[in-house]
């Protein structure tokens, strides 16, 4: 074990509360190796970021280290105080935290916050640490360092910032780095630079890596070995190509079934049985009292034609010296009765703006939206627009935000029901009741309030909502971005379900490729605001037209050596 | 940037000539100083004459625009009771006033800010809650209370500290200062405490709940991550963050020390302008009363320009107009 770095062993976390104690972490194990990367893999309160904060000494109080131990190069570093740890961190031990708009301090410049870390651990000179902070920038892959050095964070993009980041995180050689979810809030292509630059570093360096993250995508494309984890458990360890190849463990079976696939399109995703997760959704009530109007005659339902949105980006008295930022530049797409519909991008090409000019929530500045052969822009008044609104409904990202927190949940879900007047009395609570159950959480979480529910139940009581007025069209605007894997699943097959059942049109966004090759029948990607190209979902995977295209679908994940196991019968 | 303090500045001047309007307009209504000028023996013909000198028979716009006129070359007109110029009545006066705000506003910032810091990184601390629980007297105690109840125990009880006035002062130029003899001294403590307590309290709070919010966040648990010590942790990368928002309400407070010390200055009998303000509303002596409320008004408006470009020296995210990020 000499050539171990850091070791964790039987280490087990607890958070006593005034109730229960509870277990955070409970028995892990974990070696890593100098020049290693070790994939942490689990999902949320799978206790992964736990374990870092307790390597790192920074767990929250009350939470502590009941058992176990962690050595860094065969010594004992759990047992030490507030001020041996201190010696160890940044120093020996770095961490890269998740959102990296965050994780610097807004007030000071870049070349503040370098210098007094190199300073406190390195004790150079004034001019010396200087002298270094440029080169880490340099190493780290920002162009110019000597300049933006004195830049503050907000003058960086979130790519850059991250690279900040791993600089600081790199002041004075550690032998360790702790990454918790150094990638989740980027766009694919920074993800993918971020991960070739730790990469690098670690083979460089002769870092050892502990890369805490909750997606199959950068496991499979970074790391050596990984570890599994279960509701604090470590389930599954191996090497990479082991365990996702040839997962032995029921969990990890089922967390690799449940993750989309970029080369293979499934019917369903299979279910997640560990762990009696199992929700059952009755679609066929639904679908028996759905009142379906009359198919458009065209077969288009919605027609969008040259659509513009322009933000104000910099005021002025003067109109001329005012400056615009066109969101979306003359996007024209048509979606069929009863397709799925998906836009693809990174974040700030458009794709949302679209879809809330769709939802009437943005005034366009031009061009024309046609929904069942009607020009819905040409609409003026409130009431010529309450009809086009009640039939399409939308699904935000957020569930946490999306779900008024001082309503109830039947108030929430009976509220556009009461808006369009579709129900009076008795009628509304049961059809809030009948939809709970719909979606499988139950007519008594109508009584509940949106915090009682976790992530997922959130987005399905947004699910509910939209369905109260039984609409034709649906706008899922990234539904799945903030939710696991297997909620993601979960999610994604309600969306099937309903899509086919109910015969609903839907515009899927998502900046993930893999999940719109399974949901969507055609595609449209946008980049700075433009429509590039627009193709069959199949078309597109195969043939892409656009350099653009082409260079999205490379920087997504392969996943080539993940396990196929239990999706056997779901492939198209 | 350079826009930006001149389109504030144009603010401020409006805003100052609404309050100007606004004020004026209501001095119409709290009586009529000829009332009070006159003795008993008076005709109707000495009223008119009076009346004719003040210029108070002219039609009110014609009042508001010879008031504005005058007081923009700094003359407020002639005080009805002492039957001086205003402006030197203020001039006299104002020292006693802009020292009291300024030690009560300094000790309610320093141990407003330094108790607050305290509390938060202290959070469950038994000094901590203590701190806490007692603070909440000084929000909920009106001041004048706080007042007679310091006088009650440190005047009367103990004898420590006088219970009026400003004590001896030296003059220096037009300014008299009480900083520099010890009975100064002594008579400002209580009126400062009375003064500050409100505020000192609210920005205790205040930063507390700032600094814990700050704390939580990513740059803080970064910085811990990266093995800086708690000192720098806490006051180089926390403190900072958390006085972005406490300056606007820091600011507004400071306004109101001097709006407030009306109040302590009449339970302390301080001769500062909040005590010739209500003197002045008691004989209804327009001249003063309008002088007071421009001053009063210059300073807010003043403070509040102070504060708005405090916001461009701290966050850098403000100075920039949107460039950057590439």
């Amino acid at each position: 074990m000499s050539d171990t770095v850091l070791d964790i062993e039987g280490l087990s976390v607890h958070f006593p509360t005034r109730r229960k104690l509870f277990v955070a972490v409970n028995k892990a194990n974990l070696a890593v190796e100098p020049g290693e990367i070790h994939g942490l893999v689990g999902e949320s309160g799978a206790g992964k970021s736990t374990i870092g904060a307790a390597v790192m000494g920074l767990l929250e109080r009350p939470g502590h280290i009941a058992e176990g131990t962690v050595s860094f190069k065969g010594e004992h570093i759990s047992g030490r105080d507030a001020d041996g740890m201190r010696a160890l961190r940044g120093a020996k031990i770095s961490m890269i935290f998740q959102d990296p708009l965050t994780s610097l301090n807004p007030l000071l410049t870049v070349e503040q916050q370098l210098v007094e870390t190199i300073q406190f651990h390195l004790k150079l000179s004034d001019a010396d640490s200087l002298t270094r902070a440029v080169a880490l920038l340099d190493r780290v892959g920002i162009p110019d360092p000597s300049e933006r050095i004195k830049q503050y964070p907000h003058q960086f993009s979130g790519g850059m910032r991250q690279r900040v980041v791993i600089a600081l995180a790199l002041c004075s050689e550690p032998d360790v780095i702790i990454a918790d979810e150094p990638t989740t809030a980027l766009d694919v292509s920074i993800q993918a630079q971020i991960l070739e630059l730790i990469k690098e570093l670690a083979r460089e360096r002769q870092t050892g890596v502990i890369l805490i993250t909750h997606d199959m995508g950068v496991i499979a494309d970074t790391t050596d070995k990984v570890t599994v984890m279960y509701q604090g458990k470590v389930v599954e360890s191996g090497t990479t190509a082991q365990v996702l190849g040839a997962p032995t463990h029921e969990y990890t079976k089922s967390l690799i079934a449940a993750v989309p696939r970029p080369t293979l399109k499934v019917h369903r995703f299979p279910q997640l049985s560990y762990g009696g997760r199992q929700i059952a959704f009755h679609i066929d009530d639904l679908a028996r009292n759905w009142e379906r109007p009359e198919p458009s005659k065209s077969g288009t339902l919605l027609k969008v034609e040259g659509l513009t949105k322009t933000f104000l980006a910099r005021n002025a008295i003067i109109p001329s010296r005012r400056k615009y930022f066109t969101a979306a530049d003359k996007v024209s797409f048509d979606i069929r009765e009863g397709e799925v519909f998906g836009i693809v991008g990174e974040s700030g090409s458009g794709k949302s703006t679209v879809a809330r000019m769709i939802a009437t929530l943005y005034q366009t500045n031009g061009g024309k939206i046609f929904f069942d052969d009607e020009e819905i822009t040409q609409l003026k008044t409130a009431k010529d627009l309450e009809s086009y609104r009640r039939q399409i409904q939308m699904i935000f990202q957020d569930p946490f935000s999306s779900l008024n927190p001082r309503m109830r949940v039947d108030e929430i879900i009976a509220e556009p029901v009461k808006h369009h007047k579709l129900l009076e009395g008795d009628a509304i609570q049961h059809r809030v009741d009948e939809l709970l159950e719909r979606v499988g959480l139950g007519s008594d979480a109508g009584r509940k309030y949106p915090h009682e529910f976790s992530g997922g139940q959130r987005q399905r009581i947004s699910i509910a909502r939209a369905l109260a007025t039984q609409p034709r069209f649906l706008i899922c605007d990234e539904p799945t971005s903030a939710l696991d894997v297997s909620i993601q699943a979960q999610i994604l097959n309600i969306l099937k379900d309903l899509q086919e059942h109910l015969g609903l049109t839907m515009l899927f966004i998502s900046h993930d490729l893999p999940v719109v090759r399974q949901m969507c029948d055609r595609v449209g990607v946008m980049r700075q605001g433009q429509m590039v190209e627009v193709a069959d979902t199949e078309t597109l995977f195969a043939a892409p037209k656009e350099a653009y295209t082409r260079e999205l679908l490379s920087l997504m994940p392969k996943l080539e050596g993940l396990s196929t196991e239990g999706l056997e019968d779901e492939i198209v | 940037m350079l826009t930006y303090v001149l389109k504030r500045v144009l603010q401020s001047a409006l805003v100052l000539l609404v309050v100007g309007l606004v004020a004026f307009s209501m001095f119409r209504f709290v009586g009529d100083p000829i009332d009070n000028m006159l003795g008993q023996e008076r005709t109707d013909a000495d009223i008119a004459r009076l009346r004719a000198d003040l210029g108070l028979d002219q039609p009110f716009p014609v009042q508001y625009y010879k008031f504005l006129e005058n007081a923009v070359q700094g003359d407020f007109g002639i005080s009805f009771r002492q039957g001086r110029p205003v402006a030197e009545i203020l001039v006299e006066r104002a020292p006693a006033t802009l020292e009291l705000a300024a030690v009560s506003g300094f000790l309610a910032i320093s141990i407003g800010i330094g108790l607050g810091v305290f509390t938060a990184i202290r959070k469950d601390g038994f000094l901590a809650n203590m701190i806490m629980s007692v603070s909440l007297i000084g929000v909920s105690l009106p001041t004048f209370l706080i007042g007679i109840l310091l006088i009650y125990l440190f005047s009367v009880e103990l004898g420590w500290l006088p219970s009026f006035g400003r004590g001896e002062v030296v003059h220096i130029g037009w300014w008299s200062t009480g900083l520099l003899t010890a009975s100064g001294l002594k008579a400002l403590i209580l009126p400062s405490i009375t003064l500050g307590l409100y505020q000192m309290t609210l920005i205790m709070r205040l930063v507390r709940s700032e600094m814990l919010e700050v704390l939580r966040q990513d740059y803080v648990r970064f910085a811990r991550a990266r093995g800086l010590n708690e000192r720098t942790v806490n006051f180089r990368h926390a403190l900072k963050n958390t006085l972005v928002p406490v300056i606007t309400v820091t600011g507004l407070q400071l306004g109101s020390i001097i709006a407030f010390a009306i109040i302590t200055e009449t339970v302390f009998q301080w001769p500062g302008v909040g005590l010739l303000f209500i003197n002045a509303i008691q004989f209804v002596d327009i001249p003063v009363m309008a002088a007071y409320l421009m001053l009063i008004s210059v300073m807010f408006v003043g403070i509040n320009l102070i504060v708005d470009l405090l916001y461009f020296a701290i966050d850098p995210r403000l100075r920039t107009d949107g460039k950057g990020a590439h």
